[in-house]
């Protein structure tokens, strides 16, 4: 697992993608995180941006894929490539992009569990092109 | 696997206390968190079981000022000890950048020590490090047993069966009273950040 460096550049061609698929979409946050916990990217409406102690938040979700990992390999399967869970007002997607990344995105009922699929299958190359190359 | 944002001039680093069960892994981080200006450490993460041991990790991030003008941020992770959680203990160990072995002073502990310290070396193999290529410090910790007449193990007993080959630092402590904590939480970052920066910084900026 290489050390990850992000630059301004980066960051910004990150948050743009993630922005103009997600956010515009009506996405409260979205975190882009890697399989250690890291958070690479945070973006969200300022208004609907909840309270949320990202580092916290990127820990776990790194150990819960990391868990599902080895529930998938308990039942004869490579990896499950999403993990989602419903609340009373929010929902939460988590999505691996590329090798080492996963996208965190965090959404209300007004917007469509399937909207976020598929923003997210397709953002997944751009953002692992960005920083894995 | 440290996290260097150029942008906004941090470093991120991931230490992991690692050790058999109840030698104080989690009790370090309680310290740590306890002592620290709030303004330098953020919300202590546990995921423990009802009897407190912890059953997946406990996480604290701490800020810990600058060097060469970027932040250094290390957040602290514990393993759960038990023998049966092996398979946890490799997910923590994801992506670690530095480690504190803690060690159980008790006699009737020995082999825990040792069979702790193979485990560490066999999931690290699993992620392809090597113990040797990390950054490590040893803590003996719980040395106020020492002066009960519980039987306990020598600081030369514990050189010779887990620092004889690694031949790293070692620290003596006491987690609950914080004797010993901080100077190592001071070295492992200081060796840690200098492994990231060696690998990095100097050769790349």
């Amino acid at each position: 697992m290489a050390d990850i460096i992000i630059t301004a550049q980066s960051q910004e061609k990150a948050g743009n993608l993630i922005v103009n698929s997600l956010i515009k979409a009506g996405v409260r946050t979205a975190l882009l995180i890697d399989s250690a916990g890291n958070v690479l990217a945070n973006c969200g409406h300022e208004q609907q941006q909840i309270d949320i102690d990202a580092i916290s938040l990127a820990a776990l979700a790194a150990a819960s894929l990391a868990a599902t990992s080895q529930i998938a390999k308990l039942i004869g399967e490579d990896d499950f490539s999403l993990l989602f869970h419903k609340g009373k007002n929010g929902n939460i997607h988590f999505g691996r992009v590329g090798e080492e990344l996963i996208l965190i995105t965090i959404f209300g009922d007004d917007v469509s569990l399937g909207l976020i699929r598929c923003r997210v299958a397709e953002l997944s190359d751009g953002l692992a092109q960005i920083f894995e190359g | 696997m440290a996290l260097i944002d150029l942008s906004k001039k941090e470093v991120h680093c991931k230490v992991v206390y690692y050790g058999p069960g109840r030698c104080g892994k989690t009790t370090n981080l309680l310290y740590i968190h306890k002592a620290m200006d709030e303004k330098d450490r953020g919300k202590m993460l546990t995921i423990d079981t009802k009897g407190d041991r912890t059953l997946f990790f406990d996480l604290l991030p701490l800020n810990l000022g600058k060097i060469s003008g970027f932040d250094i941020r290390i957040q602290l992770y514990t393993v759960p000890g038990q023998v049966m959680y092996e398979a946890t203990r490799r997910l923590v160990l994801k992506g670690v950048d530095g480690l504190v072995y803690v060690a159980d002073p008790l006699m009737v502990r020995r082999d825990r020590n040792i069979e702790g310290l193979e485990d560490l070396r066999r999931n690290l193999e699993k992620h392809n490090i090597k113990l040797e290529d990390m950054p490590l410090v040893l803590q003996y910790n719980k040395r106020d047993l020492c002066d009960t007449p519980i039987p306990t193990l020598t600081i030369e007993q514990l050189e010779q069966d887990l620092n004889s080959q690694l031949k790293t630092v070692y620290y003596e402590a006491v987690a609950t009273t914080g004797v010993g904590v901080f100077e190592t939480l001071t070295e492992i970052t200081k060796r840690t950040v200098r492994h990231v920066a060696e690998k990095h910084l100097l050769t790349k900026i």
